[in-house]
């Protein structure tokens, strides 16, 4: 199974010792549908890894499941080296997301409702940490205004803010830079870098931006009808499909009838 | 180093205690209530303008009905302490909603919060909910109708907190219909209890209804407490009787209504709709 480790981005005893995400034939089956099927990768330790996918691939799903917000059908999850079905209370003080599809309530100010999330991750210190983050991800200006009153892109960096009140060492992020115009877009992304960085945490991101996903992810998993089909660097992944782009892999891979799965290297 | 060594010493491996995330949460429905006073206005609106209807029919009635001629309190005190079990019942779930709405149960249960501690929180911002609403009723109908609740002492205290405890045992049980029904199912919240409201004999005492429907009654706490205020204020004193037997179905109430809340919690992380539910 590919991990950054193979990459030789980090060293592999620290990086192969406990995988930041670890799932073994991972399914969601909902009546009628399966959200996910039979998926099995690691994530290793302060790397950074996407999910591409197509609408429906799964990415949402394996995402929810990883947060501990939707319970798996069968299979395995270990996140930090933890049990997520049996001891996610262990874990969700160490991780965290943001996700376009879920919300923080509108009629609340930016800053209550941030201070009600720090309040829940118990941090110390909360309205200056706030007051940081605000300031880092430039929303300090709109602290005071109800959620509701924002623009989209703003709300998006509101939950990015709300993503690393309790620096997480395993970040989780659907669709990261939604509803960003390309500068501030541009700007997350860097944040993120830095972020992860800095602080050696992990990242794990949703999207269906290629550029995004070849600027932040070491390694490629790609979905399709809730199966990862191919995987890999992103340089090893032009290079087995012959693409110049990660764009033509992913509509090289979303237009085959039945994508073959492609052993990791 | 890996993970778990690590952890320890990062920042974000330190957690919340459950008062504190009992708190965060108290803080978001405060926040909440402070944002908007139509909202605050709401909650003494509906208890004044009931003490207000029943203050005058009662004054009416005690001049042509010697049922209220013999305690003129007694469909004002009823009424008051019927909006103590609806507003306990309703307060809890419109909280439960108000994260519905604003779809952001996802984000909640990301965190370590846990559903106990959300649904306790719920219930403390509930009895706050109850508070601002009827405590201003009862005060207006001292000067308005030289009627004071309060003169009923302790025994006032105990059919307080009965019907509140009912109140939160049915909150509790209409919150884990909606969230194994979806919104579709919200306007139970509103109608809950409505529906018990002609069986707990809230006006009138229960040897007024058929025999059949009377063991329906007396299967309800409200039932009790309704009928040992009017004990009280007939000056038949407190039935202790009366209170244990509400309290004891208080106890099914409160155990059946979590136990459902909870399971419907869990189901819901099975059917994913933790992270679908919203408007």
């Amino acid at each position: 199974m590919a991990t950054l480790a193979q990459t030789g981005a980090l060293p592999h005893s620290v990086t192969m010792a406990v995988p930041a995400i670890e799932v073994e034939n991972l399914s969601k089956r909902y009546p009628g549908a399966v959200a996910v099927d039979r998926i099995s990768f690691r994530v290793a330790l302060g790397s950074s890894a996407a999910l591409l996918g197509g609408n429906g691939a799964g990415k949402t799903t394996t995402l929810s499941i990883l947060l501990g917000l939707v319970r798996p059908s069968s299979g395995q999850v270990r996140v930090l080296g933890e049990d997520m079905l049996r001891d996610r209370y262990r874990v969700l003080p160490r991780i965290n997301f943001s996700s376009p599809f879920v919300d923080l309530p509108h009629r609340l100010t930016v800053r209550q409702n941030l201070s009600v999330y720090a309040r829940l991750y118990g941090r110390q210190r909360q309205r200056e940490q706030i007051g940081a983050l605000a300031a880092d991800l430039r929303i300090g200006e709109f602290l005071d205004r109800p959620l509701g009153e924002l623009s989209a892109g703003q709300k998006t960096r509101v939950a990015l803010v709300k993503a690393l009140l309790n620096e997480p060492e395993l970040l989780l992020l659907d669709e990261p830079t939604a509803s960003l115009d390309p500068d501030t877009a541009d700007f997350v992304r860097g944040y993120l870098e830095s972020y992860r960085a800095g602080s050696g945490a992990t990242l794990l991101f949703a999207s269906h931006n290629m550029a995004e996903v070849e600027r932040l992810a070491s390694e490629v998993m790609m979905m399709k009808k809730g199966r990862i089909v191919d995987r890999g660097s992103p340089a090893a992944l032009l290079r087995r499909h012959g693409c110049a782009t990660l764009e033509e892999v992913f509509l090289s891979i979303e237009r085959q009838p039945q994508p073959q799965l492609v052993a990791a290297p | 180093m890996h993970a778990k060594s690590r952890g320890r010493g990062w920042p974000g491996g330190k957690t919340a205690s459950a008062a504190n995330r009992i708190l965060a949460m108290l803080l978001r429905y405060l926040y909440l209530l402070r944002s908007s006073w139509p909202r605050t206005l709401e909650l003494l609106y509906w208890p004044t303008l009931q003490m207000l209807i029943w203050g005058f029919m009662s004054q009416f009635f005690y001049q042509n009905s010697s049922y209220v001629f013999r305690a003129f309190g007694v469909l004002l005190a009823a009424t008051l302490l019927w909006d103590v079990l609806f507003r306990g019942q309703l307060g809890l779930s419109i909280l439960f909603l108000e994260e519905m709405w604003s779809r952001n149960l996802g984000n909640l249960f990301a965190t370590p919060l846990r559903p106990r501690e959300w649904a306790l929180a719920m219930v403390v911002m509930s009895l706050v909910r109850v508070l601002i609403g009827v405590a201003p009723a009862a005060l207006l109908a001292i000067p308005l109708y030289h009627y004071s609740i309060f003169a009923m002492g302790l025994p006032l205290v105990a059919f307080f907190s009965l019907l509140l405890a009912m109140g939160w045992g049915m909150g509790l049980a209409i919150c884990a219909l909606i969230l194994r029904k979806g919104m579709g199912a919200e306007s139970l919240a509103w109608l809950g209890a409505f529906v018990l409201a002609p069986v707990s004999c809230v006006y009138y005492p229960v040897s007024i209804l058929p025999a059949w429907l009377q063991h329906v009654s007396w299967a309800l706490p409200s039932t009790y407490v309704f009928e040992g205020m009017r004990a009280v204020l007939f000056k038949r004193g407190f039935e202790i009787g009366y209170l244990l037997r509400a309290a004891g179905l208080d106890l099914v109430f409160l155990v059946a209504g979590a136990a459902l809340f909870l399971l419907a919690f869990e189901d819901a992380r099975r059917r994913g709709a933790l992270v679908q539910m919203g408007e």
